[in-house]
């Protein structure tokens, strides 16, 4: 138990370290942005303020509701995709099986930074450049495979003789998926549902060229932030925009997993 | 048994995509009878295409523009604060033929590169463009074979930063400064520092020295490399005998021009090579110790004055806008006195006329300008080449080495001279 | 690549031609509902993937654009043969006379295999390191104590953090006058020492993605039945043996799609190296990725960088090709066997 405790501070230290300096640093004043005190000096909001400054041309407030919302496209759309290729990846036999596999594992081994063009001139040629969907496509398409897999490889594990029952009792096979192996396998699409949003919420390379003032996310506002001067790099306005994107994501993901995870298993036992 | 027949369909209708997108990639050669000689006439509204508005000076020069012009209307479309990704925005529109882009604001080193590739009108003919009164050196960086491709919009040129509790006067030479790098060693601080980082920070301190030492990268003719020169070696040699002897600290292997400016302030360097937005931020930051015992002179070269490289951006008009006779007339409003003017007092950046240097009314507000009318006057472009990428690459990779100590000067120019000529021939 | 997938889950009958002749009719149904299942995940990788890989197959047989001297406009470049090819894999530069010679330092085509090196090594250590401690947080996670929550958020924390935002932080961090060096009291070049810029990259990377492997393999930890422990406890085995023939057989799918992809993302590593460092430290190149030298490429031509795409493509496909065909089908074996022995 005190082992526990202690490895669990250990992990603690090591992952918040790093981010209790990006705290401090956008919560001081910018004329100290090199200050190098371990501790709060020149306690400032203003980095915040300069953060969501529209007259700076900083749109971070409407970055965070794209990011929310191509985020939540993306991991709705991953998720519905992915698991119905999962399942059949998982459950059905048929030909050529070995190949799409194959062929979806493939999708994650071209550099991304070479897809960059083909999609401009694609979305281009279309006209869906700076559009939603230019950004949700490509995002869907990142996520896709590490979804398949990942949900696959779970649901292999699933007790399919329950399922098999339920269809003996009468449930078509979308019924018995959905009230004998959602609930179990809840965790394990939640935990994909996590992956695929944050793969989705971390993307830059390709939002930084197809998005729009209008469209574009946090990561793109975020590297958009200027320093007062050409060559200046304003750290403490982007390590104050860094934690507000962050907090409230992790907050988020922390309630979501008690209460879907909850709703999902109590769905199963009363199914 | 059903044979699985979703793969070949699918990979068919990729094929089929790749074919209809397979045109558009290739590079299009903007010739007499293409997009450049088209809409010369045409007014109408255009959009101005930039990297971040620091310091908010487009947007009032757009709204006092479109005051005056309510049918051809500017609108302001502003990319990254990152020069990189400025330019890879402007590449992949360009590509795509993209119209909307009418006037764009490009970096001195890009302006060759975007000439050759067909995507910039020439400015010729109708739509000819003052130039007198304008530092020939920035003119220069916009003209590509001969012709005027852009409009030079702002400049930029390296000055030498010193402390003036520890030196009475500058140094005027090389030596005269490591002549003076032992005050430095006994007020314990380092003594010289510019961009040697390996980013294009690095081209532009290497091509000072070499050109400072009467040395060049290139020749007249923007293509030959001149590296293997017995200038060139003297030039990059005092920067690497600095780094050896200790004038240049260790540490400024890892400076771009943020750090060198932090330690400067901080009080831990003696000499900095840097561009002018130090100077403002040197006399107000909150942390920095030298506010009032700092000055700036021109960059020492090898006999007396050095040469700078010049930085700066140029405004150019995309082959395929609409409206070019507005965009020329806008570039005419960018280069004006007033416009100049306003961009030294609103962003502190370097104007392009001569005259604005001898301005009372700026030097008061910005009291380093006649160093930097110097410094640009003695001031050399960078290669002005097509295949800037891979000449400012060739450039950087060995001078880093060459910095570092792992290669000899003379290999490292040997190389450079090499790695040049196998990218542009 | 077919190994892991056609393994049959222990409770269907295994696919292929004999149960095919025996089941002809369901596994015609079984057909036609996976290419419903399937068809949607086909397509959208299929235009945005499979189209930009295809056009820069094509175009990696094109000559990149040369310059015509008379005009001073750049001229399409027309066949190329396998001479892009050359240009990486031989590092042979073609000058305009034809005359084919080893490029010399400073050209990309000189730092195909260093890059080559560079980005197996980083893949090889970040991905033992995380796999190592995303193992450990994860067992830590799935442990029932006061302040699990905690635990969880502060996992959450690197990853959830953009990585435009986190390569920049790390710049700062390790900034010769920055924080780190600060408080170690140490003068380390970060950026510029040709190991301290690998172990600040291979630092940053670890932090930042060590939660999404521990993440992946905790979902496979709480999938484990509770009574399979008790299991184990009553039979007197100790910590370390029920680690090892208890719950990492038990993981081991989980983690080995977590390891396979995060060898595909570290292969193609970007973002941290470009901002950290530039591709720079050492003699110069020292952190070049792969991925890097795409960019850098695709600057000075795009077409001798979509040959690049292709071989870092092909290489990375031989990389999976291998780790599925040999951990992969191992592995489920082992799997399928240890989970009769234990659970019936």
């Amino acid at each position: 138990m005190v082992r526990t405790v202690i490895s669990a501070l250990v992990i603690v230290l090591w992952c918040i370290a790093p981010f209790y300096w990006m705290i401090v640093t956008a919560f001081r004043d910018v004329g100290f942005t090199y200050d190098t005190t371990p501790w709060p000096t020149h306690v400032t909001l203003a980095n915040f303020e300069t953060a969501f400054s529209t007259a700076l041309g900083n749109h971070l407030g409407q970055a965070m509701l794209n990011s929310l919302f191509i985020g939540a496209t993306v991991t709705v759309v991953a998720l519905l995709f992915g698991i119905s290729a999962a399942y059949a990846l998982a459950r059905l036999e048929f030909k050529g099986k070995g190949i799409i596999s194959g062929a979806i594992l493939a999708a994650s081994m071209f550099p991304g930074v070479a897809l960059i063009t083909p999609l401009f001139q694609l979305f281009t040629n279309i006209g869906w450049m700076g559009t939603y969907q230019a950004l949700i496509i490509p995002s869907i398409s990142f996520a896709l495979p590490l979804t398949v897999y990942t949900l696959t490889s779970f649901l292999r594990e699933m007790p399919w003789d329950l399922e098999e029952a339920a269809r003996i009792d009468g449930c078509t096979r979308v019924q018995a998926f959905r009230r004998v192996i959602m609930p179990l396998a809840a965790p394990a699409v939640f935990t994909t549902a996590i992956l695929a949003f944050i793969s989705s919420w971390n993307e830059y390379l390709i939002s930084s060229q197809l998005s729009s003032d209008a469209t574009q996310p946090v990561t793109v506002a975020i590297a958009g932030f200027a320093g007062s001067q050409p060559h200046v790099e304003p750290y403490t306005a982007i390590m104050a925009a860094g934690t507000i994107v962050t907090v409230p994501l992790v907050i988020l993901v922390l309630i979501f997993q008690r209460r879907i995870v909850a709703g999902l298993t109590a769905g199963g036992v009363k199914g | 048994m059903k044979k699985f027949r979703l793969v070949s369909a699918a990979g068919i209708a990729v094929i089929g995509l790749a074919l209809a997108g397979c045109s558009s990639g290739s590079p299009s050669g903007g010739s007499s009878g293409g997009p450049a000689g088209a809409n010369l006439d045409s007014h109408g509204p255009i959009t101005y295409v930039q990297g971040k508005d620091n310091s908010n000076v487009v947007r009032p020069l757009v709204d006092k523009w479109n005051a005056a012009h309510p049918t051809e209307k500017v609108t302001f479309k502003e990319q990254s604060d990152q020069a990189d990704q400025q330019h890879d925005d402007l590449v992949q529109h360009f590509q795509a033929k993209d119209p909307n882009y009418d006037v764009v604001d490009v970096d001195v080193v890009w302006t060759a590169e975007f000439a050759a590739k067909g995507w910039l009108t020439p400015l010729t003919g109708k739509m000819k463009l003052d130039t007198t009164g304008l530092f020939p050196s920035a003119v220069k960086t916009a003209t590509y074979n001969k012709t005027l491709f852009a409009a030079p919009q702002t400049s930029d040129g390296g000055m030498l930063y010193y402390r003036t509790d520890l030196v009475k006067t500058p140094p005027k030479t090389w030596d005269e400064m490591m002549s003076m790098c032992s005050i430095a060693k006994s007020a314990g601080i380092a003594c010289y520092a510019g961009q040697f980082a390996k980013y294009e920070g690095l081209t532009v301190n290497a091509s000072e020295a070499i050109n400072g030492a009467g040395g060049s990268v290139l020749a007249a003719d923007g293509v030959t490399p001149t590296l293997t020169s017995a200038d060139a070696v003297k030039g990059l040699s005092l920067l690497a005998d600095a780094f050896k002897n200790g004038n240049i600290p260790a540490e400024a292997i890892t400076y771009q021009e943020e750090q060198g400016r932090i330690a400067f302030e901080s009080g831990k360097l003696m000499f900095l090579r840097n561009w002018p937005y130090v100077y403002g931020l040197a006399k107000s930051d909150g942390s920095s110790v030298v506010k009032d015992t700092f000055a700036v002179a021109p960059l020492p070269g090898l006999t007396g004055t050095g040469a700078s490289t010049l930085g700066g951006h140029n405004a150019a008009i995309s082959v395929y806008s609409k409206h070019k006779a507005t965009a020329r007339d806008f570039l005419t409003f960018l280069e004006s006195a007033e416009t100049q003017k306003f961009f030294a007092t609103q962003g502190s950046l370097a104007p392009v006329r001569t005259s604005l240097y001898d301005d009372a009314d700026l030097i008061a507000k910005l009291p380093y300008l006649p160093t930097l009318k110097e410094s640009i006057l003695n001031a050399i472009p960078r290669p002005v080449s097509p295949f800037y990428p891979a000449v400012t690459k060739a450039i950087e990779d060995n001078a880093y080495s060459a910095l570092k100590g792992d290669k000899s000067v003379k290999q490292a120019l040997t190389d450079m001279q090499a790695a040049i000529k196998a990218a542009t021939s | 690549m077919s190994a892991v997938t056609e393994v049959p889950s222990k409770l269907s009958p295994p696919p292929g031609r004999a149960g095919g002749r025996k089941r002809g009719g369901l596994n015609e149904a079984h057909g036609r509902w996976a290419s419903y299942l399937i068809t949607p995940s086909l397509v959208i990788l299929g235009v945005v993937i499979g189209y930009p890989v295809v056009s820069a197959i094509i175009m990696s047989f094109q000559k990149d654009a040369g310059l015509d001297k008379a005009t001073g406009l750049f001229v399409a470049g027309g066949f190329a043969g396998f001479s892009n090819y050359a240009h990486w894999l031989l590092q042979q530069c073609v000058s305009t006379t034809g005359v084919t010679s080893a490029c010399p330092p400073g050209n990309l085509g000189a730092q195909f295999w260093n890059a080559f090196g560079t980005t197996f090594f980083f893949t090889a250590v970040t991905v033992v390191l995380e796999t190592v401690i995303g193992m450990w947080m994860a067992l830590i996670m799935n442990r029932a104590f006061r302040g699990r929550g905690l635990v969880r958020a502060a996992i959450l924390v690197p990853w959830a953090i953009p990585t435009a935002v986190t390569a920049k932080l790390w710049y700062f961090i390790f900034a010769f006058n920055g924080i780190l060096n600060s408080v170690l009291g140490a003068k380390i070049l970060w950026t510029s020492d040709e190991w301290a810029a690998k172990f600040a990259i291979i630092i940053a990377d670890t932090w930042k993605t060590t939660p999404f492997m521990a993440l992946l393999i905790l979902a496979g930890l709480q999938l484990i039945p509770e009574e399979v422990y008790e299991a184990g406890v009553m039979d007197g085995a100790s910590t370390v043996q029920r680690f090892f023939q208890l719950t990492l057989p038990l993981v081991r799918p989980a983690l080995m799609v977590a390891i396979l992809f995060r060898v595909l993302d570290a292969l193609r590593m970007f973002d941290l190296p470009q901002i950290l460092t530039g591709g720079g430290g050492g003699t110069g190149n020292a952190t070049t990725t792969l991925s890097i030298l795409v960019v850098d490429q695709i600057r000075q031509g795009f077409n001798s960088a979509s040959a690049l795409s292709t071989i870092t493509f092909l290489v990375i496909f031989i990389v999976a090709f291998l780790f599925v065909r040999f951990l992969g089908a191992n592995v489920v074996q082992t799997q399928a066997n240890q989970q009769k022995g234990v659970l019936k």
